[in-house]
């Protein structure tokens, strides 16, 4: 139930935003749709709502936001570089990195970022063991520890304060 | 002043938009065409997104792009992740100058 509610919030303030207006139209049907969709999807949104509930959590995503824009503008003119070089300079292949968080919708956040960092994929994820398979452009070490150490250290430690 | 920045913002989205487009057929196999279709295409862009921003300010289109904006960031990567993953499974290989293949030893 809580979730559901959670969830309604969201759902209700993402309207707002993608309306833009306060016309009581506009509020009424969004707060059917937000019903609707809290209604069917509620369960599955977060298994733990109380944490939304903490104010240092969105403080922690609000840097993270800058740091993963850095990182992506990096990847962005490292890969152009890569691809306008005549020769093509890659080293290709399928990294494993080992990973200390825990929870899913954590794990889902740091893939994603992965995915958009320097030259990288995230090809699958070992929730149980804590590793991430990594496809990678440029690949510098292929051992696990310090593979991690280059690609993840500072998103993760960043990512454990905002969910885990 | 704004229009002018995000004028500037919307060249540098068609520029990496464009880039990845080169990326997208220089590149030897299927996973290094994703990556850069994934990336250059998604910072491309929200650059571009934002500077329709830029130029619009706080009205319904502004507010709009932005929005888009976020949720092309939450969603490309998830495509390119089930993409990725479905094609290892089913069996495509890395190209021929691939350093190794840690997926492919633990599944075995």
């Amino acid at each position: 139930m809580k979730s559901r509610i959670v969830l309604f919030i969201i759902a209700m303030l993402v309207w707002l935003i993608l309306s833009w207006s306060l016309d009581w139209q506009h509020l009424l049907v969004g707060s059917l749709a937000s019903l609707l969709v809290a209604f069917l999807t509620g369960d599955l949104f977060t298994a733990n709502p109380y944490k939304f509930a903490h104010p240092h959590r969105y403080l922690w995503l609000m840097l993270y936001i800058p740091v993963l824009m850095w990182e992506m503008v990096k990847a962005n003119i490292d890969l152009a570089y890569r691809i306008l070089h005549p020769r093509l300079p890659i080293r290709p292949g399928i990294i494993k990195v080992k990973t200390k968080l825990k929870s899913e919708s954590g794990l889902t956040f740091l893939a994603n970022s992965i995915t958009l960092k320097p030259g990288m994929t995230s090809v699958d994820v070992d929730q149980e063991n804590g590793y991430i398979y990594v496809h990678c452009v440029n690949i510098k070490d292929t051992d696990p520890a310090r593979a991690t150490e280059i690609i993840i250290k500072r998103l993760e430690n960043i990512l454990e304060r905002v969910f885990d | 002043m704004s229009e002018t920045i995000g004028m500037i913002f919307i060249v540098i989205g068609i520029g990496f938009d464009f880039f990845g487009c080169i990326g997208l057929i220089r590149l030897p196999d299927l996973y290094l065409r994703l990556m850069a279709t994934a990336k250059c295409v998604t910072l491309g862009t929200c650059s571009l997104m934002f500077g329709i921003f830029l130029i619009n300010g706080f009205t319904a289109v502004g507010i709009k792009a932005l929005l888009c904006a976020v949720f092309l960031l939450l969603t490309s990567p998830v495509s390119a992740h089930a993409l990725s993953r479905a094609a290892h499974k089913s069996g495509v290989k890395l190209c021929d100058e691939s350093v190794c293949d840690e997926y492919e030893k633990d599944k075995n």
